[in-house]
């Protein structure tokens, strides 16, 4: 069920009614319902996939928790005869159990997605490597269709085990609250990726009618309609007419293709996350917010403190810390140390589990050696940005420029198209089109057909660009107007009228201007196939 | 404290660590640059830094960093 999709509105405006009817105290069982009347919306089978995720980590997770109980009890029983050494092993065995269970927790729900998710691609390649070397081969290609949410869900749920782990918070006892944590129908699709302390706050809380914040919830949800309806799915035929033809649009219309995406993608991805959190909103649940107005990043590391904040925290909790500072890690650039020097062993525990998180990065968003590739290639840019530092330090203490608006304008165009190339590799069919289609940037002196008439055979007319000219320049205004504090508190804050009038004129846009096409059938978002 | 401080000066001798308690929510220092500072803490004061203690409240200062070693040693 698509958010912008009428059976979504329908189930949404019937469970609003439903929320504030029923006794407090059933609110949040009716949202479990709800999220999985939702999740069997996408096919009823899949409902085996959350399951078995939900109970493997809710065993789990009791049973580390519980282990955790039966230490403090027993050193709190023995605290006057125990020896300081006798605790310390007492401490170690337990944790060694209880990393048992986390590892089994995670090796079962990570088996799950990579079977479901990787197994094809592995298989493939595996088969075109037999090929090359003329191996005779009946290696079957497996294709399994993917469980709603699945990457999204299995993350937020290994975020989970793995604090319970870490005793960051305590494990939650009840099965259904840890089953409407898992689910939570507005984040399924495309996250944000929720950390269970900040959702549980709100999620299993009794709430009452506060019109404020129903109001903000609602109005959250309009803006992520016009950016989706308005925005998002108009472009989408030129993107596709670019990047499915790339024999016919080289030079200049890769420009404009990665131009065109970067503005899709963000209006997609940002536009469905403000449905997730306006429609949490409207029943007083509070999502993490992912985004912090990405393109207006100065450099890339920067950009990924700021798009997809969620992932990216993720990535940087449960895999770059644990893999850059283990033991084993500070033992080998201990070593390293000793053979190469400081300036190369200090940098290895960096290095390796900066290579690991990219890639994983972007195998995570799909299956495909573009998403590979995409993946290394950040890597590849954060590390070269970050062995420049001192080279762009002499250069600033040189020229006395780096706080003029002109150079942070030039730092944010130049991450804006450095990302718009490395994100090129979602769109094109495979890794050597895209590389080609990069050349041809440089090699395809084809800019005056910019001006001939060719950007109105796209699939855009005229009253097209307009309309997008228009409601990104909408956009970009409430972005810089939300610098210095929340866009929606400064309309809150105007008069009756111009309140009203906003709301108006933005339920207009979307029902005017929104990319209907015959039938309806508005675009999946993208990052849903992630 | 002083060797913590030296630590932290080689990684950013623009700062002034001994006044600076935002070292994290200001992005002062970032993810590599914690990697580094557990690295040559680890080596100077011999104690082994958990991930699960990668929380802004223990590397947002000399002084918390500081407490942080203190801590970790008295439990060893």
């Amino acid at each position: 069920m698509l958010f912008t999709s009428y059976e979504f509105i329908m189930f949404a405006a019937i469970l609003f009614v439903l929320y504030y009817l029923v006794p407090k105290k059933f609110q949040w069982m009716l949202l479990l319902l709800a999220s999985y009347v939702f999740y069997s919306f996408a096919g009823i089978r899949y409902i085996a996939y959350i399951l078995a995720t939900t109970l493997s980590t809710w065993l789990a997770s009791r049973m580390i928790g519980k282990l955790k109980d039966t230490q403090a009890e027993y050193l709190e029983k023995n605290k006057e005869t125990l020896s300081r050494e006798e605790k310390k092993a007492y401490k170690e065995r337990t944790k060694k159990r209880q990393r048992l269970w986390l590892v089994l927790c995670m090796v079962f729900n990570f088996g799950i997605l990579a079977v479901l998710k990787y197994s094809g691609f592995v298989l493939q390649n595996v088969k075109s490597v037999f090929n090359v070397l003329s191996v005779k081969n009946n290696i079957p290609i497996l294709r399994f269709a993917l469980p709603l949410g699945i990457s999204f869900y299995t993350f937020q749920t290994m975020g989970y085990i793995i604090d319970v782990y870490r005793d960051k918070y305590p494990y939650e006892k009840n099965v259904f609250k840890l089953a409407l944590f898992i689910s939570f129908f507005p984040q399924l699709i495309q996250g944000p990726i929720s950390r269970f302390d900040d959702l549980k706050k709100t999620l299993f809380d009794e709430h009452s009618f506060d019109l404020k914040a129903i109001s903000f919830g609602f109005q959250r949800i309009l803006w992520g309609f016009f950016k989706k309806l308005v925005i998002a799915d108009r472009l989408l035929p030129a993107v596709n007419t670019i990047v499915r033809n790339p024999e016919e649009y080289q030079g200049v219309f890769v420009l404009v293709g990665m131009f065109f995406y970067a503005i899709q993608l963000y209006a997609d991805f940002t536009g469905g996350i403000d449905i997730a959190i306006g429609v949490a909103e409207i029943f007083g649940v509070r999502l993490t917010e992912n985004f912090e107005r990405p393109y207006f990043s100065k450099s890339i590391t920067e950009y990924w403190r700021r798009w997809h904040i969620t992932l990216g925290t993720w990535f940087r909790e449960y895999m770059f810390f644990p893999i850059s500072v283990s033991k084993s890690m500070l033992n080998l650039s201990k070593k390293c140390r000793k053979l190469f020097g400081d300036a190369i062993g200090k940098r290895i525990p960096v290095y390796i589990a900066t290579i690991v998180v990219w890639f994983t990065t972007g195998i995570w968003h799909g299956a495909a050696w573009n998403f590979v590739v995409w993946g290394l290639l950040n890597c590849l840019v954060i590390l070269v940005s970050q062995e420049c530092t001192p080279l762009y330090q002499r250069f600033h203490n040189r020229f006395n420029v780096q706080h003029t608006f002109w150079y942070r304008l030039f730092q944010v165009a130049r991450t804006f198209w450095l990302m718009s190339f490395l994100r090129t590799l979602d769109c094109y069919r495979d890794v050597p089109t895209t590389f080609r289609m990069y050349a041809s940037v440089f090699t395809k002196w084809n800019y005056g057909k910019l001006f001939g008439g060719e950007l109105l055979k796209l699939g855009l007319t005229v009253s097209d660009y307009i309309v997008l000219v228009l409601a990104v320049l909408l956009v970009l205004y409430v972005s810089l107007k939300s610098r210095s504090a929340s866009f929606r508190e400064q309309l809150a804050a105007k008069p009756f009228a111009v309140r009203y009038l906003s709301y108006f004129v933005l339920i207009v846009s979307i029902l005017v201007f929104g990319a209907y096409g015959v039938g309806y059938d508005a675009s999946q978002f993208i990052y849903s196939q992630f | 404290m002083d060797k913590i401080i030296e630590i932290l000066e080689r990684m950013h001798p623009e700062v002034d660590f001994n006044t600076c308690n935002t070292l994290i929510d200001d992005k002062i220092i970032d993810s590599f640059d914690i990697v580094t500072l557990i690295s040559e803490l680890s080596e100077e004061f011999d104690v082994t830094i958990p991930v699960e203690e990668i929380v802004p409240e223990n590397f947002n200062s000399a002084r918390a960093i500081h407490a942080l070693i203190e801590r970790l040693l008295e439990d060893e």
